[in-house]
């Protein structure tokens, strides 16, 4: 057999690693668009962009380590198009790779924002180089506009700020970190960011209408409302986009991202893994694409299996994101978003450190938690379990 | 077999604790990893390296 695993960061990585360790000994093959060895992003707006860790820190995967799982390795060379019903990949530098097995693996790029082409001092967020690039701006005193207040978009004002770098945030919703987790939590989260002097913009008033510039040099991001903020620095963070536009063509169906059925085959002998993949959650009962770094490793896992025939059940995990604001982690298992209601089950929300869960219909389906992260797990299995609201509460951990 | 971790690198996620609750635990507050036996009995060496191998940040470091 030769598999072809295309994209070499987390979940192609994971998927890699998990065939070597089932036993597969055939050819393999790891392709990646950027020339780096695999790394880990979460780092990267974290420690990395405060200049905590450098890059060494961040490595998945050594020259050593890629020898050990004899990985024939492509980087630095993005995959150009596809062949599904020929099983033929081509690369950008002309390079034709046959496969019998094809894993997908490209995650997501940057959501840029229109009206940005072009001018300098515009950022973005991303890859090492990005972070490393942005490091080296950030300085005491610097001016910064971030404009979205997601997660990337909080944590790199949290870290920013921790820079002493003066920030403005800004978010046409009510609050940042809402439409993920919630207006109660996202208020939670808007009072760590004042506390710590971030000037926090929310609400219709505050999404972005237009820029200044000094000879191709951002200068200022007018507002709605017609505010208007000086700055010298602006960081975009408003989304991502699947990294799917060379599949064009390739006769595979693709959404917001590559279309798999729920043992994460997109067709045969294709398959797909980590923030690229759609696919469909039997116990959830919907099409699902997570943008988390457990399920990377979590999927890429089961792909190494699915690959070699051994694995059984459809892709079924309990999703599992943390975010990190200045000294404060959030963890959160299960699917969040559109909640009905929120409910705080331990501690409080005013006081920094609680457990709360999340409804949908009658069925409990998140739980999120601040300083309670061992409480949050112990909801684990009442969501892996496909709890109803009323019994997560008569079988309540506590 | 000998277990290692770097701690900072830990997010949280309980995977090593779903995989090897023997031998792995996580704090209360920030679900950092705790290691309760360093040198696990051959029974759980399995589980152990099943945790490793979950484990999304590469907090966990196996030495046989
Ligand atoms: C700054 C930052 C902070 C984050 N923080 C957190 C966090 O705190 N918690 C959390 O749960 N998640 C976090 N995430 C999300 C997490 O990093 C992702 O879920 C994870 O990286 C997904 O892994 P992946 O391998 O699917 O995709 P990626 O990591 O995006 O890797 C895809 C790779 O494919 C390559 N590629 C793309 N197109 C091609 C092509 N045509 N040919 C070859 N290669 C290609 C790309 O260059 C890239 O290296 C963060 C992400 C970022 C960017
Ligand atoms: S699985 Fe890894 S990241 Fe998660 S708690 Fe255990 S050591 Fe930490």
């Amino acid at each position: 057999m030769s598999v072809v695993v295309v994209g070499a960061s987390a979940a192609g990585f994971a998927t890699a690693e998990g065939l070597r360790r089932n036993g597969y000994d055939g050819a393999l093959t790891l392709v990646g668009a950027e020339p780096e060895l695999p790394y880990d992003r979460p780092p990267l707006s974290k420690q990395v962009l405060t200049g905590q860790w450098d890059a060494d820190r961040i490595r998945l995967c050594g020259q050593d380590k890629a020898d050990d799982l004899g990985l024939d390795l492509r980087l630095g060379t993005p995959a150009a198009a596809l062949d599904v019903a020929a099983r033929r990949l081509s690369l950008a530098d002309g390079t034709e790779l046959p496969y019998e097995q094809l894993v997908l693996a490209t995650g997501v790029g940057p959501r840029p924002l229109p009206g940005t082409e072009g001018l300098r001092g515009v950022r973005m967020l991303r890859s090492l180089e990005d972070a490393l690039a942005l490091r080296a701006e950030l300085r005491p005193g610097t001016r910064l506009v971030v404009i979205g207040a997601g997660f990337l978009g909080t944590e790199i004002a949290a870290a920013a700020r921790t820079l002493e770098a003066e920030v403005w945030l800004v978010e046409p919703e009510p609050v940042p970190l809402g439409v993920a987790v919630g207006a109660e939590v996202g208020e939670f989260v808007a009072g760590l960011h004042r506390e710590r002097g971030v000037h926090l913009r929310t609400g219709p008033g505050a999404a972005v209408r237009d820029f200044k510039a000094n000879a191709g040099e951002v200068e200022a991001v007018v507002l709605e409302d017609g505010t208007e903020l000086p700055c010298d620095l602006v960081v975009v963070a408003i989304g991502s986009v699947p990294s799917t536009g060379w599949l064009a063509g390739s006769g595979l169906t693709l959404g917001d991202g590559i279309e798999c059925d729920s043992r994460c085959s997109a067709a045969p002998g294709v398959y797909a893994a980590g923030d690229v993949a759609s696919w469909f959650h039997e116990h959830a009962g919907v099409r699902v694409r997570l943008e988390h770094r457990t399920n990377a490793t979590e999927q890429g896992l089961y792909v190494a299996r699915a690959l070699l025939g051994q694995a059984g059940e459809p892709f079924t995990p309990v999703p599992y994101f943390w975010s990190d604001q200045y000294e404060t982690k959030l963890t959160a298992f299960g699917l969040l978003r559109g909640a009905d209601e929120i409910r705080v089950v331990e501690g409080a929300i005013a006081d920094g450190a609680f457990v709360a869960l999340y409804r949908k219909g009658n069925r409990l389906t998140g739980v999120l938690g601040v300083r309670r992260a061992k409480s949050v797990r112990q909801w684990r299995a009442l969501l892996a379990a496909g709890s109803g609201w009323d019994e997560a509460f008569a079988d309540s951990p506590k | 077999m000998k277990i290692t971790i770097d701690r900072d690198r830990c997010c949280g996620a309980g995977q090593c604790v779903l995989a090897a609750p023997d031998v792995f635990d996580q704090d209360d507050e920030e679900g950092l990893v705790v290691v309760l036996e360093e040198s696990p009995a051959p029974e759980h060496h399995q589980a152990v390296r099943e945790a490793a191998s979950v484990c999304p940040t590469a907090t966990i470091e196996v030495t046989e």
